[in-house]
Formats: structure tokens, sequence, C-alpha cells
């Protein structure tokens, strides 16, 4: 329920995709360092919904690992991974894209999780219910165009 | 004192710090934990020689905000308590067919005394390591005619505080050589196995980043030497396996089973990574 509501939101404010469409996780190319020129919903990304992504647990949730002044107003932003303040000053918009997509393809063997992938897993779970997932069950954490969104607010963070 | 003038300053900007981004617990990770006035807790010390990528060892209470970390310096104000008075009163009460208690074969609690810091631990006749609740199951259905007690119960966890608080002060000392090696080492592949959508091993938040915030929380090194552990937030008391499932189930995982194969392999790794630290149950956390 929350689930499609947050697509429905995410559909209307970037004008209104088809659902489902866009590429799925398999179809992404990365570069040899790991950054993905294509959008890979096809549409540009909506900084604000990227915002909410951000902050909110059960989605992105990067505030979880990453500090961002720019969203202090939220609560609570972790030290695991390094600030994310002035990101856009250091990366292109096709590295961030591969950052949030699958970060081990920038950073090998990153503590950091991969968004947008759905198989090659050790016992996945049906998101945080601890109950197995069946092969039908594993879809990447975010959307095609949520990907797009959070990379669109990730160029923002300029210093 | 220039010492103290330090951990003053650091203080004070993990407080500035804390403010920024909305907080408001901070722990002090210079403090000593005194129960009673009279139990000394090792909260930190040098890591037992089969730990690669950690020096020193830190109970999980060190990293607790000052208000937490006093709820365990005395027993009247530590919650958990409560049901080692219940636990208590189990153990003499006589109960199954036969009508025996704990205290006809066990003089009194006090006479376990030591008992909690070597568990998990071998068992020769089974042939298989016990956790200290295997071994209080063995007790219930092989001594006393019971049911066993369902493993992450409320009786179980109870009677699990009662020998933590009987122990506490004793370092932790399990057994890791012998027979118990291949259990340990199937605990420590576990320890490292990244799982779940999120593709998180224990290792990666408890070694890799403990005294790192990770959202509200701060990161521990996971030990178990505080089990069973009163949260404030679920406000009871939690076995050691319920919170290996929680952490697992938060990495997108499908967890194993409390009182699995697994599950005791974890313990048994976990036990040993807080080898020399104090047995503190039943311990506050929030
Ligand atoms: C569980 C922790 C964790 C979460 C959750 C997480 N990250 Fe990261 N992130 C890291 C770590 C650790 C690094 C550092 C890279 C490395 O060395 O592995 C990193 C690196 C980055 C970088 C590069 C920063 C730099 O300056 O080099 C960006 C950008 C980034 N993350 C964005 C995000 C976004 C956006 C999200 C959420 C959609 C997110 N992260 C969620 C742990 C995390
Ligand atoms: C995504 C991060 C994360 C992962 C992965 C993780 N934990 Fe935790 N764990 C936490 C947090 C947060 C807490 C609460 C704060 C603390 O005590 O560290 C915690 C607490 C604990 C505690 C309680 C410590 C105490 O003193 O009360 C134990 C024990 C524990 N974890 C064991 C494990 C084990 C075993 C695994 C792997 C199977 C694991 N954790 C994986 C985040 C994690």
């Amino acid at each position: 329920m929350k689930r499609s509501v947050s697509i429905l939101i995410a559909v209307l404010a970037t004008g209104g995709i088809a659902l489902g469409q866009g590429m799925s996780p398999a179809d992404v190319s990365y570069d040899e360092y790991g950054a993905v020129e294509v959008s890979l919903s096809g549409q540009p990304g909506n900084a604000e919904a990227g915002e909410k992504i951000m902050t909110t647990r059960g989605k992105g949730n990067c505030i979880a690992c990453h500090q961002v002044d720019a969203l202090a107003e939220y609560p609570f932003h972790g030290e695991v991974g390094p600030p994310l303040n002035g990101v856009a000053d250091r990366y292109t918009e096709a590295d961030l894209r591969g950052i949030v997509a699958n970060a081990k393809m920038t950073f090998e063997g990153s503590i950091m999780p991969a968004f947008f992938k759905n198989s090659g897993y050790i016992r996945p779970g049906i998101a945080y219910t601890g109950k197995a997932a069946g092969p039908g069950d594993l879809f990447p954490i975010l959307t095609a165009q949520e990907i797009e969104d959070v990379v669109a607010y990730l160029l923002t963070l300029k210093e | 004192m220039i010492k103290r003038a330090l951990t003053g300053a650091v203080c004070v900007a993990t407080l500035v710090a804390g403010a920024f981004v909305g907080m408001n617990a901070v722990a002090d990770e210079h403090a000593n934990l005194i129960v009673n006035g009279e139990i000394e807790m090792v909260v930190r010390t040098e890591a037992p020689e089969h730990m690669e990528n950690v020096d020193t060892i830190y109970s999980g209470w060190v990293y607790r905000a000052t208000e937490t970390q006093a709820l365990q310096m005395d027993d009247f104000d530590n919650p958990g308590m409560l049901w080692v008075d219940q636990a208590a009163e189990y153990f003499e009460t006589a109960q199954g067919p036969e009508g025996r208690s704990c205290q006809d074969c066990h003089e009194s609690p006090e006479a376990l005394a030591g008992v909690r810091a070597v568990y998990p631990k071998w068992d020769e006749e089974r042939g298989v390591v016990q956790t200290l609740e295997n071994q209080i199951n063995e007790c219930a259905t092989e001594r006393m005619g019971l049911e066993p007690l369902k493993y992450t119960g409320s009786e179980m966890v109870n009677m699990s505080a009662l020998l933590a608080s009987v122990s506490r002060g004793m370092p932790i000392n399990v057994a890791i050589d012998g027979p118990a090696r291949e259990t340990w080492e199937l605990g420590k592949e576990l320890y490292y196995q990244r799982t779940g959508q999120l593709e998180l091993s224990c290792a990666n938040c408890h070694e890799d980043n403990y005294g790192n915030r990770i959202r509200s929380d701060m990161l521990s090194q996971g030990q178990i030497n505080g089990f069973p552990v009163y949260r404030l937030k679920n406000a009871k008391l939690n076995a050691v396996h319920s919170r290996f499932k929680g952490c697992v189930r938060d990495t997108r995982a499908q967890t194993y089973a409390p009182g699995s194969a697994e599950f005791v392999a974890l313990e048994l790794y976990l036990a040993s990574r807080g080898n020399g630290l104090s047995v503190e149950g039943p311990s506050v956390r929030n």
C-alpha cells in the first residue's frame, strides 16, 4: 500500500511515466569505474522526490549512514559512510547514478547496499519481515525512477 | 588532570555535533561500570588472541547514553532485576510429575555462579555445543519431567537472567578449542557472511563501524556479555537469539530460528569475541 502510494507520487512528480517502464537491473551497463551514463527510467529525476527517498526508512534511508548538512531538519544522520556535502562537485551525474544503483561497482566490497539490484543475494528475505524471499519476491530497493530522483537530489549538493 | 580536561572537550564537541543533527543521547566512552557500588565490571580490555581485526573489546554498555548507563549501576534502577526475582521464585518452586524444583539439585542460584561465563560449551554426552538455554531445558525435561521451555519465551529468559546475575563480574571464558572448534568455525563464517538484500554482515556493523552512528543508534561491538538485555525500546528482557534475529532481519535477510544450530554457533563465536569482558546480564540498553 505504502509502496504503491510513493510510486504514484513519483509518477505524478515526473509528469507521468507508465509503471514498470525503464530498465531492469540486468540491463544497466556500468563503465570500468562503475559509472552509468543513461537515465535508468529514461526520464529526468526529481530532486524533491529524491530528498524524501534519502530520508525515509525502508526507502533510500541514505542519512542512516551519511551526514548531509542540507538535510539537517531530518534528525539522526549516520557516520558509516562519508558526509555527502558537496558530492556534486566531486562526481558527475553518471558517477552518482552508478554509486546509487550499485556502489560495489565503484567501491569494491563497499558496505553501501546496492539499491538497483534484485538477485545474487545470500538468504534474501521479503523486505524486513525475516521471511525467505522466493524468486518472485525480490525487487530492487529503489525503482529506476527513484534512483533518478536520488541522483537529481545529489546533484544539488554543491559547496 | 589533563586527561579529564580532554575528555570534557571531546564531550562538548560530541554534544555540539549531536545538537546539529537533533540528537540528545551522548555516550561517555570513558565511564566505568560498578554495580551496586561493589561489582566491578570489565567493560573494556585487550581482545582475545583469536580476534584478527580488533585490539580492544568493549561492552555494549560503553556505547549507551549516560542515562541508560546509570540504569545498570544499581539493581533498584535496573528493570531487568524484576524478572530475576521472578526466576528466583521459579527456581525454588516444585513442579512437574515428580514435584521437583531446581533447588532439589542446585542448592541455590548462587551455587551456579560461574556457569554463565563458560556457555555455550561442548557437551560430552550429547556430542554438541550447548547453550545455557539448552542446558536449562535439559534439566527441565530430563530431570523434572517438564515440557521444554520456549527458547526465547519469558520463563527461559528470566531463568537465564537469574543465572547471569549470579555470575556478574566474572570474566566470560568460553572454550573454542577441541571438539567445540567446528561449531566455532561455523559461527565465524556466519559472522562474516554478508546476507540479505542489504548484503551486510555482522562484521560490517559491529567490527568495521563500532563507535559510529547508524541513524539514531551508536553501533557497539555487538558483544553478548550483557544478555539477557533489558531494552528501553521494548521494555522487556531480550534473549540473545532474539537480538540475532532482529539484526539479521534488518539486513533484509531470511533469519535463522532461535535455538537453531546456526544461532548456537554464532553465539559461541560471539561469546568468544567477548572472552575477558564481565558477565553483565541482565544489562540495560536502548
Ligand atoms: C549501510 C551504509 C550506507 C547506506 C545506507 C548508504 N551508503 Fe552511501 N556510502 C557508504 C559508504 C561506506 C561509502 C564509502 C564508499 C566505500 O568506501 O565503500 C559510501 C559512499 C557514497 C557516495 C560517495 C561519497 C564520496 O564522497 O565519495 C555517495 C554519493 C553515496 N554513498 C550516496 C548514497 C545514497 C544516495 C544513499 C541512499 C540511496 C546511500 N549512499 C546509502 C555507506 C552507505
Ligand atoms: C545494519 C547494521 C547491523 C548489522 C548488519 C548487525 N547489527 Fe547488531 N546491532 C545493530 C544496532 C544498531 C544495534 C544496537 C546498538 C548496539 O548495541 O550496537 C545492534 C546491537 C546488537 C547486539 C546487542 C549488543 C548489546 O550490548 O546489547 C548484538 C549482540 C548484536 N547486535 C549482534 C549482531 C549479530 C550477531 C549480527 C549478524 C548476524 C548483527 N548484529 C548484525 C546493527 C546491526
